[in-house]
């Protein structure tokens, strides 16, 4: 089951000229930008790992693209999302946040039900991914 | 393009010219920067080159990219970063750089203080000089070979590294004094081998210092009086031959020592001012420099 989390995650995948464009787009309008990375898809997980620190005083794209590749090669298999912030007061939240890499094959999630008092039911969705020790998931 | 029309393709220089608005930033040279007369000859060569291979790449003739990094040497205010800014500007122009901004850096920017500290530091400065231009002031500072252990080595090895995967992205200058810099390329064969471009920047002439007086004063909204004028002669002439002369650096702070003196001058003075008055600058102010007071 394909994730679908922050901008763009409905389209094909971006190639790295659009990632490229995307960042510019981003840093032309003066937001910083960080990595983050996770094996931990939930879409209530928002703390990924940073990957680095966030990058200021940045003016052109190539310097975060090979910072991106690094990225990747440190975490093949890992999630991998562009954070875009904008700091200017009165927003100061992410303006921009897409996946630049996701694993091969993304298992999706299985739904658990628990019974509560009273008959009540909860639910919960669960990664069969999670299964695995984190190092091992995703592997090829 | 088929190659037949490729061939027969012709192309007008003069279009290209104009449309890199090459020409204002010549003439912001011009009248910027005071002499300098080979350096201007060297950068319009660079810029010639540099229209030139667009255009034979334009048509598909095969060039290899030319080789962008460079070495200003010469010594202090001789208006190396100046020149750096406008070549950063040009760059721009003709679509070398994408963004044309500079980053000027020393050798506290780049090298650490303690092992592993060099190597991000460094690369966040690269970081932040992609698409633009990194100016490198004393570079040579960045090598010590009487400290095996100095981490400026592995500064030079993360510029080198730089300077050759991503060329598309970075063009660095390094700047320095003369001598110190060829000792600098000398000890550094893969440094040498990867500046293309050396630009020597001449020291000025008293009457060059001179002018470059006037400009500063007319940017400031001052003038001096004529008596004014041949005392800074006079004031030239002995700070020239006086140790740390720093070209229009020196002339710079002279002229705002001497503002200080004119300020304190009408306050003492007191009662009302007329315009003129807030705008001139008198001989007196500058005599009264220390430079005087030293047997010429």
């Amino acid at each position: 089951m394909r994730i679908t989390q922050g901008t763009f995650s409905f389209l094909p995948d971006l190639s790295d000229e659009q990632i490229a464009k995307q960042i510019q787009y981003a840093l032309d309008n003066g937001w910083p930008i960080s990595i983050e990375f996770t094996r931990d898809p939930h879409p209530r997980n928002s703390y990924w790992e940073m990957f680095g620190l966030p990058m200021f005083d940045i003016t052109d794209a190539a310097a975060i693209v090979s910072d991106v590749r690094r990225a990747r090669s440190e975490q093949p298999g890992a999630y991998i999302k562009v954070n875009a912030y904008d700091a200017r007061y009165g927003r100061q939240t992410t303006a921009l946040s897409f996946i630049v890499q996701r694993p091969a094959s993304e298992p999706g999630f299985r739904l658990v039900r628990t019974e509560g008092p009273d008959r009540t039911q909860r639910y919960r969705i669960e990664g069969y991914a999670m299964d695995l020790p984190e190092e091992q998931r995703y592997r090829e | 393009m088929a190659d037949a029309d490729a061939e027969a393709a012709t192309l007008d220089i003069s279009a290209a010219y104009a449309e890199s608005n090459l020409a204002a930033i010549f003439a912001q040279l011009d009248t910027d920067l005071i002499g300098l007369a080979p350096v201007k000859g060297r950068i319009r060569e660079i810029a010639a080159l540099l229209l030139v291979d667009k255009l034979r790449e334009r048509i598909g003739l095969a060039t290899e990219p030319p080789p962008l990094h460079m070495s200003f040497t010469g010594g202090p205010g001789t208006g190396k970063t100046t020149v750096a800014l406008r070549m950063a500007e040009i760059l721009h122009r003709l679509g070398y750089v994408r963004k044309g901004h500079l980053v000027a850096v020393t050798r506290d920017d780049l090298v650490g203080q303690f092992i592993g500290h060099t190597a991000p530091k460094t690369k966040e400065v690269i970081k932040r000089a992609m698409g633009g231009v990194l100016f490198i002031d004393e570079a040579y500072y960045l090598f010590k070979p009487e400290n095996e252990r100095d981490y400026g080595a592995e500064a030079i090895e993360i510029l080198l590294q730089a300077m050759e995967n991503q060329r598309a992205d970075l063009v660095v200058i390094f700047a320095g004094y003369k001598d110190r810099m060829e000792q600098f390329f000398a000890s550094n064969p893969g440094l040498q081998s990867r500046v293309g471009n050396h630009i020597d920047f001449p020291d000025y002439e008293s009457l060059e210092l001179m002018q470059i007086a006037e400009l500063m004063l007319a940017r400031l909204n001052y003038r001096f009086t004529s008596e004014a004028k041949t005392t800074f002669a006079a004031y030239l002439e002995r700070r020239m031959r006086q140790p740390h002369f720093a070209n229009a650096r020196s002339v710079r702070n002279a002229i705002g020592r001497a503002r200080l003196r004119a300020a304190n001058r009408l306050f003492a003075q007191g009662g009302i001012l007329t315009r003129d008055a807030l705008m001139t600058l008198e001989a007196s102010d500058i005599a009264a420099s220390r430079v005087f007071a030293q047997p010429a």
